[in-house]
C-alpha cells in the first residue's frame, strides 16, 4: 500500500497539468509580455525583436498625457456612480420585495436576462432606445410633453446614459444577492428584535443591513472589478465620444493601441489598469476573509 | 423563499414592484425583437409601437448572406470547442486544488482569484503581438479558442471548487480501497456527482465565449470574424439597417435566453457561488 489513501503523488501536478499549460501561454505569458512592451516603442507590421527599448518613457508619457487622466476621471466616475446606484437600488428592492411572494423563481429568471445576453447586444439595445429621431425613449418623453434628451450626442449626458445602461444590466445582480442573503438570514435574530419592541424600520437599519453588510460588500466589490472591464457597450453606444466624455480606460488602451498604433504605451496604460484590479481584488480577499472569520464566530 | 415565521406577507404594492421590475428587465430585450420583427419603413416611422404586422425579411436577408453565415458557424465553433476544452481542463484542476496538499498549492488557488480578475482589454495588445509574430496564429479560430479557454479558465476552477468540495470524501475512499486510481476516482465517482455544477460552469462558459468582443475584433479578419464583431463593424456605416441589426442581435441573444429560461437555478447558483459561499 503506497499510502493510506492510496493517493500518489504526482497526481496534483498530472490533474492540473493542462490548465497550467493553457493559463501560461494565454495569460501569464501575454502579462510579461505586456510588462516587456511597456518599456518598448513597437509598431504593427514588424517583428516583435525589432522594438526599441524605451526605458520608462511610455508611462513618463502616459502621466503628462490629458487624455490618460481623462479617461481616469471617466473610468472613476463611471465605476462609482454604478457600483453605487447599483447597491442602492438592489438592496432597496430586495428589503421591500422580502415576503413570501408567488413566482419568485420566475422573476428572478426575468431579471437575470439583461445579464446574460452579451453586452454588445445591450448596447445595440440601448443605443437603439437613445436614438433621437425615432427611439422609444424620446417618443416617450414627447408623449408626456417633455423635451427632447440629447442622450448620447451632449458629452454631460453621454456618460449618464451609459451608466444608465450598466444600471438596467447589473442592478438584478445585487438585488438577487441581497434578496438570497436577507431570506437566509436567522429567524431568532429579527425575532428577539420583534420581542424587544424594535419597529420594522429599526429592525431593518440595526439587524438586517448589519447582517447582510458582508455579502453586500463582496457583490459590490465583484461589481466594482466588472466595471473596469467594460468596454463593449461603451464603444457600440459612443466610442468614447462625444470627445472623449466616455472613454474609459479599457477602450482607450484599445483605441492607443489599434487606432493610434502606439502599442508600448496602450501596455503601459493596461499595465496601469491591471495595477489598479490587483489591488481592488486584494482587497475582495480581505473582505471574503472577514466574511468567513465573521461567519465562523457565529 | 418558504414562509419562516419572520418572513412577511406579499401585498399588492410588492406583486406591483415586481411586475414593474420585470417589464423594465424585459421591455430593452422585446423592442429589439419588436424591430428585428418590423419592415424598414415601420422602425424609420418615428412612432415606435408594439402592434404591427411581422415580417422574417430581416432574418431573411441576414442569413441569407453567405458572410453571416460563415460568423454565426464560427461563433458556434469558437464558444463549443472552447467551452469543452476549459469544462476538462478546470474540473481536473478545481478536483487537484480541492482533494490534494501539494507544494504550491496556494500559489495556484491564489492565482486563479487574481486571473479571473483581469480586463480582457489588458490582453489584447500582448496576446495580438504573440499570436501574430511568434505562435503563428493570426487570424485563425483556434487563436481566439486559445485565448478563450485561458481567460475561462480561472471562472471554472473558481465555481467547481465549491461543487467538488460537497462530494463525500467516503466515496472516493470506497472507490480507492476497491482498486481504483486517482484518475478512475475522478472520472467515474467525482465528475458524475457535479454534473449540476459541470452544467452551470457550461453556462457560463459558453456565454463569455459567444458573447466576447474586443478580443475577437482584434484577433480575427473577414474569414474569422464571430458575430458580435461583425456586429459592430455593421453599426458604424453610415445607413444603419436597424431591422437588419436587431435580427442579428437576436440571434446572437437567443442561447443565452435559451439557456437562461433552461437553468436559471443553476445560473443564480453559479453566480451566487461567488459572493455568498467563500
Amino acid at each position: 500500500m503506497p499510502s493510506r489513501h492510496g493517493l500518489n503523488r504526482a497526481s496534483p501536478y498530472l490533474f492540473l497539468a493542462p490548465a497550467a499549460a493553457v493559463a501560461l501561454v494565454g495569460l501569464v505569458y501575454p502579462m510579461l509580455r505586456s510588462v516587456w512592451l511597456s518599456f518598448h516603442e513597437w509598431s504593427i507590421g514588424t517583428p516583435p525583436e525589432s522594438a526599441r527599448f524605451v526605458g520608462l518613457e511610455n508611462y513618463r508619457w502616459l502621466l503628462a498625457d490629458d487624455a490618460f487622466w481623462v479617461s481616469v476621471g471617466v473610468t472613476m466616475t463611471f465605476a462609482l456612480a454604478v457600483v453605487v446606484l447599483e447597491v442602492v437600488l438592489g438592496v432597496a428592492l430586495a428589503l421591500v420585495l422580502d415576503r413570501d411572494l408567488r413566482g419568485t423563481s420566475l422573476f428572478r429568471t426575468v431579471f437575470i436576462l439583461p445579464m446574460m445576453i452579451a453586452p454588445i447586444v445591450v448596447g445595440l439595445i440601448w443605443r437603439f432606445l437613445y436614438n433621437e429621431q425615432f427611439g422609444p425613449l424620446s417618443q416617450l418623453l414627447k408623449a408626456l410633453g417633455l423635451p427632447g434628451v440629447p442622450w448620447l450626442s451632449s458629452p454631460d449626458m453621454a456618460l449618464v446614459s451609459v451608466i444608465i445602461a450598466d444600471v438596467w444590466q447589473w442592478t438584478p445582480f445585487i438585488f438577487i444577492l441581497a434578496l438570497a442573503a436577507l431570506q437566509g438570514l436567522p429567524a431568532s435574530a429579527i425575532e428577539a428584535a420583534r420581542i424587544d419592541g424594535a419597529t420594522r424600520w429599526q429592525t431593518t437599519l440595526y439587524i438586517k443591513l448589519p447582517l447582510i453588510a458582508p455579502v453586500i460588500a463582496v457583490a459590490a466589490l465583484l461589481r466594482l472589478i466588472d466595471a473596469f472591464k467594460v468596454l463593449e457597450v461603451i464603444y457600440i453606444l459612443t466610442e468614447g465620444g462625444p470627445g472623449l466624455s466616455t472613454e474609459i480606460l479599457s477602450l482607450h488602451i484599445y483605441k492607443t493601441a489599434f487606432v493610434s498604433q502606439q502599442l508600448g504605451r496602450a501596455s503601459a496604460l493596461s499595465n496601469l489598469l491591471l495595477l489598479i484590479v490587483l489591488v481592488l481584488t486584494v482587497l475582495l480577499v480581505l473582505a471574503r476573509s472577514l466574511r468567513a472569520s465573521r461567519a465562523g464566530k457565529e | 423563499m418558504s414562509g419562516t415565521a419572520t418572513t412577511r406577507r406579499a401585498t399588492p404594492v410588492s406583486y406591483a414592484v415586481i411586475v414593474a421590475l420585470a417589464i423594465l428587465s424585459l421591455g430593452p430585450i422585446l423592442v429589439m425583437i419588436a424591430t428585428s420583427l418590423k419592415a424598414k419603413p415601420e422602425i424609420f416611422s418615428g412612432s415606435f409601437s408594439l402592434i404591427f404586422m411581422p415580417t422574417l425579411e430581416n432574418y431573411r436577408a441576414v442569413l441569407g448572406d453567405a458572410q453571416n453565415a460563415r460568423y454565426l458557424t464560427n461563433s458556434l465553433i469558437v464558444a463549443t470547442v472552447s467551452t469543452g476544452l476549459t469544462l476538462i481542463f478546470g474540473c481536473m484542476a478545481a478536483y487537484a486544488i480541492v482533494r490534494f496538499r501539494f507544494f504550491g498549492r496556494d500559489v495556484v488557488s491564489g492565482g486563479t482569484l487574481l486571473m479571473r480578475m483581469v480586463p480582457p482589454a489588458v490582453l489584447t495588445v500582448p496576446v495580438f503581438m504573440i499570436w501574430t509574430y511568434e505562435f503563428g496564429f493570426s487570424n485563425s479560430l483556434s487563436g481566439v479558442i486559445l485565448v478563450y479557454t485561458a481567460i475561462n479558465l480561472p471562472f471554472v476552477i473558481w465555481i467547481l471548487q465549491s461543487f467538488i468540495a460537497q462530494v463525500p470524501p467516503a466515496l472516493e475512499e470506497a472507490a480507492r480501497i476497491d482498486g481504483a486510481n486517482d484518475f478512475q476516482v475522478f472520472f467515474l465517482v467525482v465528475l458524475p456527482m457535479i454534473k449540476p455544477g459541470l452544467a452551470a460552469a457550461a453556462i457560463f462558459t459558453f456565454r463569455i465565449a459567444w458573447n466576447e468582443f474586443i478580443l475577437a475584433l482584434v484577433l480575427t479578419n473577414r474569414f474569422t470574424r464571430t458575430m458580435p464583431v461583425k456586429v459592430s463593424l455593421f453599426i458604424n456605416e453610415h445607413n444603419i439597417e436597424w431591422g437588419q441589426i436587431m435580427a442579428i442581435g437576436t440571434l446572437i441573444a437567443i442561447p443565452p435566453l435559451v439557456f437562461t429560461f433552461l437553468a436559471s437555478r443553476q445560473i443564480i447558483t453559479g453566480m451566487t457561488a461567488g459572493a455568498v459561499k467563500g
